[in-house]
């Protein structure tokens, strides 16, 4: 596989829900651009709006207005050239291990031996192939997200869309998910759109970090990753880590304040602070 | 290996990264991907006793389960026993009611006639089709109405004023609709298991978990794909559970429907027993009755199991 495809461009992206005095601005004005084979987080406060931009990408939420462009197409629908990798199991309960690999395939009418081939083949790099025939209820979590993860590159995307696909893992399990991902990223050279609010897991993984802020979701800042390939768990503890990990603090922290800001004010104005009116920012 | 020494820690998902590292290094190197066995099913068996101690449990569990059962029969024919024996008789009578042996000797008698088996089979055959009938349209139109809203606001209210009506008030209706007795039964049977059959696969559709459906969209799936491939399969456990209500129910349909308007069939035998003064036949339908019920819920049960395997592996309680 080539790392010439995968080119996306998201322009001027906005997304507004509701109409008249009920609408809701998720997105604002989002420009991205993500090169072939790139991997870029965006990492941003819950309830910013990224995952409403993922799925803008996916293509199960319109746009109000912009572009969102994948190797030049405009993207119109959800489509098999986006795999896309949910934050809850979504794997199919009445499906073997291997029948989810499968469905994608399946849905372009490929051949059975070449489905189960290809299955397999993916199966074994990701380290299941021994649980070929189990059903996912069968799994461990951060199995069944690892057979996501197989089941969305089967169809050979362009782009991997992944909505904080290790949000519901515990510590350990998502650690050792992260260096998979980059290890599987290294091997399939395809792009990959990340969603999360985990700074450590932004910088560990990406090449790329946009920070979104608070509801409407805009771009803040967008910081390059210089750290070299292939990532280590030992390179969380290097200095240029560190000093990435503060900026992306430091940005995250003020958005953070700013999406709970009107129950905090409420809040602390109970305990007899004054709040001015930059919110409750400044008394951090 | 630095991400064998990362991954030590942690028991679950094995090697899964070292052999990640090796294919990496290696590409299209199958051959060293061999995994251990599943430790989440492995850790549910008991340790050290092994296969023998597991069989002789569930024996000795399943033998007390059969002595209780078989118990509660004994103890209520025994009582029925007494009751006839010594003519019970004090607001509830027994005065008329046969013993269990004669019907026993008469059970023994019609077992050599060949009308008692064809008034079973004309039974098991009205069910079949009208139950068959309730089945395909039920879970087809149950299928359209969940999916698609249109559908659910044109079809929805009608139904859910039939809804209401028991099938056995449908008898006067159905025998002149329909221009045979064999087919308006049939109509009958069909009316009371296909509205538990309809609800069950609507409720079925609306609660298929979302994110399934997107899943199998961003993997090009389109709607008749959709239809088939996931939502049907996510609402089958939903659809059984209606097939087993919707079985009980075209019982008591069925058998209203053939005491009322039948030639033919167990229903029909049991209450032209009641007008033969045979009252010893009465018994012998009601008890066919139930173990043909019986058979058929079983049936039920079975092809859930054998049609929804992964539903079994979390104890398999919802067929």
């Amino acid at each position: 596989m080539s790392a010439e495809k995968g080119k996306v461009e998201i322009r001027n992206l906005d997304v507004r829900f509701g109409w008249g005095a009920n609408q809701v601005e998720a997105v604002s004005d989002v420009n991205i651009d993500i090169k072939p084979g790139e991997f870029v987080s965006i990492l941003g406060p819950s309830g910013c709006g990224k995952s409403t931009l993922l799925n803008v990408v996916a293509g199960f939420v319109k746009r109000t207005s912009g572009t969102v462009q994948v190797d030049g197409a405009e993207v119109q629908g959800p489509g098999a050239e986006r795999g896309m990798v949910f934050q809850q199991y979504s794997l199919f309960p009445w499906m073997t291990v291997r029948k989810n690999v499968e469905f994608g395939l399946k849905m372009q009418g490929r051949p059975r031996s070449e489905r189960e081939a290809a299955a397999r083949t993916l199966l074994g790099l990701a380290g299941l192939l021994a649980f070929e025939n189990h059903y996912p209820e069968q799994l461990s979590g951060g199995m069944k997200q690892r057979v996501g993860i197989v089941r969305a590159l089967a169809t050979s995307p362009q782009v991997l869309l992944m909505d904080e696909p290790f949000g519901a893992l515990d510590a350990q399990t998502r650690v050792v998910m992260q260096q998979i991902l980059t290890n599987m990223w290294q091997r399939f050279r395809l792009s990959v759109l990340f969603i999360t609010h985990d700074i450590d897991e932004s910088i560990f993984l990406s090449d790329k970090v946009y920070v979104m802020t608070a509801r409407p979701g805009r771009i803040k800042a967008e910081i390059e990753v210089p750290l070299p390939r292939p990532r280590v768990a030992e390179m969380t503890t290097s200095p240029e880590f560190m000093q990435l990990r503060q900026q992306l603090h430091e940005l995250i922290r003020e958005e953070s304040f700013k999406a709970m800001g009107g129950d905090l004010k409420e809040g602390m104005g109970g305990f007899g602070m004054e709040v001015g009116p930059q919110g409750v920012a400044e008394l951090i | 290996m630095r991400t064998a020494e990362l991954i030590n820690f942690h028991e679950g998902p094995n090697d899964a990264a070292s052999v990640l590292e090796h294919a990496t290094e290696s590409a299209n190197d199958q051959g060293g991907t061999i995994v251990k066995p599943p430790t989440v099913s492995a850790s549910k068996v008991s340790p050290g006793g092994g296969v023998w101690r597991n069989l002789t449990d569930w024996f000795t569990r399943n033998i007390g389960s059969a002595l209780l059962a078989l118990t509660s029969i004994a103890i209520f024919i025994g009582l029925w026993y007494l009751a006839v024996k010594y003519r019970f008789d004090f607001y509830v009578r027994f005065t008329n009611i046969p013993a269990p042996l004669d019907v026993l000797d008469e059970i023994v008698r019609l077992s050599k006639t060949d009308t008692f088996y064809e008034n079973m089979l004309i039974s098991l055959r009205r069910i079949l089709m009208g139950f068959g009938i309730a089945v395909v349209s039920g879970i087809v139109l149950g299928l359209i109405i969940g999916r698609y809203q249109r559908a659910r606001q044109l079809m929805f209210p009608m139904l859910e004023i039939l809804r209401p009506i028991p099938a056995i008030a449908w008898v006067p209706m159905a025998i002149m609709l329909w221009p045979t007795n064999e087919s308006s039964i049939v109509f009958i049977t069909f009316i009371g298991s296909f509205f538990p059959i309809l609800l069950s696969t609507v409720h079925g559709v609306t609660s298929v978990d979302p994110v399934l459906i997107r899943a199998a969209r961003s993997l090009g799936a389109k709607e008749p794909a959709l239809l088939r491939q996931v939502i049907l399969p996510a609402a089958l456990p939903d659809i059984f559970n209606g097939l087993s209500v919707g079985m009980g129910v075209a019982w008591v349909s069925l058998i209203a429907a053939e005491m009322i308007s039948g030639q033919f069939g167990i229903g029909y035998f049991t209450w032209e027993a009641y007008s033969l003064i045979q009252y010893s036949d009465i018994v012998i339908g009601m008890i066919v009755i139930g173990f043909l019920g019986l058979a058929c819920s079983a049936a039920i049960r079975l092809v859930g199991r054998l049609g929804m395997p992964w539903a079994n592996q979390r104890g398999g309680n919802k067929a």
